[in-house]
């Protein structure tokens, strides 16, 4: 198997990327494996990366669909947005909600922010939920485990993640 | 604050004090922030960037912990002064480009720098010596928080603070470390590390952060991640993964210690001699001979030269801060002569 970045040697590298359940793998020699970060946004251009995040290649009429909305705050198309790589303002993340939605989650492995607003900092009485840092602090220790490979600690903590997630959901 | 009196100015994040400073030379973070209702600097017209400049400014002048700092702006800076403000990690290399309507804000400790119209209308950071990602947090959340009082961020609850680039979205943070990791390089151990590092989602840089790649021994560690986990989270996880690292760098220096002492002293001992004697030096030799000499003070096997001398020598010997500490422009080659004669005059003076 050829190196997944320069195609000329041989992948010795087995990369697999998990986040969440997208699983992601790369071939890479070691030349390449080393400047892992660095050179793939110069190979390939962080746009082209985030286009081909967007998944349309299984969907092709969502493309044509998705590339001739126009977010009408600042005039950025989709198109724009899959050429350049960046959006055009915050109103754009209002327009194209449901194409950007399934890219954040590609990206970050959520959709869904945690963590401070500025309606907090604008209300200085208002108090940062605590109901989160519960499952937040289980999280932070479920990485650790993991980095710790303590496998039993571990499932423990994934265990008491879901029965509060499962909680969460159901309030 | 006047530009030229950078050069005669150690940054705060320099000092080599702080928890594991032997391992972590800074820990820095920035959070990125847009206006509601103006487009991203991108996609702004002139007279719109205008707007973003004088509003983020205006509001800037009024935060508490902004107001002993100095404002740049980058249209009036020549390429040296710019080039400047880069290697003191005051500003990005994107910000040296297409410079109308751009401007830096830089306080007088150097720990606090605000971009403003880089890729997002305001970029926030904050630069801590040694590993201090939670005290450079509390600092930054409360610039932010007053920054909020007066000024309409674009947010949403279900994405968080909007950013140009996707990849930002969400708490628009990112925090890193920068790391000093010879003995882990020297015993080839690590390819493992930074291949670990990549599959927990986490990136790995060089010391000038962005597009720079690793140099030397020098690795920048940042989170990837900055939707979907709540700022503490974010740097409880880099934390973790740093702390295994810093274990791992002190265990192979411990290893060499027992095993290669003398190979070490000898390595060690040889880069400071060339350091002291050199005629003619790049900047890559120097960084390379440098992190020999800093691990070697770690070690105490150099004890008359501080880490905050070393420390300094790493940005004082760059090219730009050369050219103006020589007040003048040099070639490559002259600025090697130059560089070579400067450590040498630094050198010479404290030990």
């Amino acid at each position: 198997m050829l190196c997944d970045v320069c195609g000329k040697n041989p992948a010795t590298v087995h990369l697999t990327e998990i986040i969440d359940e997208q699983m992601n793998e790369l071939h890479l020699c070691e030349e390449c494996a080393r400047h892992k970060s660095a050179a793939m946004e110069q190979q390939f251009g962080l746009s082209d990366l985030l286009a081909g995040m967007a998944d349309f290649e299984k969907h092709p009429n969502k493309e044509e669909e998705a590339v001739a909305v126009k977010c009408p705050a600042c005039g950025l198309s989709y198109a724009d947005f899959k050429k350049i790589g960046r959006l055009g303002c915050g109103n754009c993340y209002n327009v194209f909600r449901k194409y950007l939605a399934p890219l954040l989650k590609r990206i970050h492995g959520s959709s869904q922010h945690i963590g401070k607003n500025p309606l907090q900092a604008k209300v200085s009485a208002a108090k940062p939920v605590k109901k989160k840092a519960g499952l937040a602090e289980l999280k932070s220790q479920l990485q650790k485990a993991i980095l710790a490979e303590a496998f039993e600690e571990a499932a423990s903590l994934r265990d008491q993640i879901k029965e509060l997630e499962t909680k969460k959901e159901k309030e | 604050m006047q530009i030229n009196d950078l050069i005669n100015h150690t940054s705060e994040w320099l000092k080599g004090t702080g928890p594991h400073s032997d391992v972590v030379i800074s820990s820095r973070i920035r959070l990125a922030r847009n206006l509601n209702k103006f487009p991203f600097p991108h996609w702004a017209s002139k007279v719109q960037l205008n707007g973003i400049l004088e509003k983020c400014s205006q509001a800037m002048e009024k935060v508490d912990l902004l107001k002993d700092a100095t404002w740049f702006i980058l249209a009036e800076l020549d390429s040296i002064d710019k080039q400047l403000l880069v290697e003191r990690h005051l500003m990005s290399i994107e910000h040296t480009q297409k410079t109308e309507q751009k401007a830096v804000l830089v306080n007088n400790e150097e720990n606090i720098a605000v971009m403003i119209n880089e890729e997002d209308h305001l970029r926030i950071q904050l630069m801590q010596s040694g590993f201090n990602l939670f005290e450079a947090w509390e600092i930054i959340n409360g610039i932010d928080d007053a920054l909020a009082k007066l000024l309409d961020y674009a947010y949403l609850e279900d994405f968080g603070y909007l950013t140009a680039c996707p990849t930002n979205t969400g708490t628009g943070m990112r925090g890193s470390v920068m790391l000093h990791l010879p003995a882990l390089v020297m015993s080839r151990q690590i390819e493992r590390v930074l291949a670990a590092i990549a599959k927990l989602s986490f990136t790995t840089r060089g010391l000038y952060g962005e597009g720079t790649q690793a140099s030397g021994n020098f690795f920048q560690i940042s989170n990837q991640v900055s939707l979907g986990h709540s700022e503490n989270e974010i740097i409880e996880n880099i934390n973790g993964l740093i702390r295994q690292i810093i274990e791992q760098e002190a265990q192979a220096r411990q290893i060499m210690l027992t095993k290669n002492k003398e190979i070490l002293e000898d390595r060690i001992n040889r880069s400071l001699g060339i350091l002291k004697s050199a005629r003619i030096i790049t900047s890559q030799e120097t960084i390379e001979l440098l992190s020999m000499v800093r691990l070697g003070s770690d070690l105490g096997m150099i004890e008359d030269i501080d880490r905050r001398t070393i420390n300094e020598l790493f940005i004082i010997t760059q090219p730009a801060h050369l050219q103006k500490i020589e007040n003048v422009k040099l070639s490559s080659d002259q600025r090697d002569l130059k560089r070579a004669e400067l450590i040498r005059k630094k050198l010479n003076l404290v030990s």
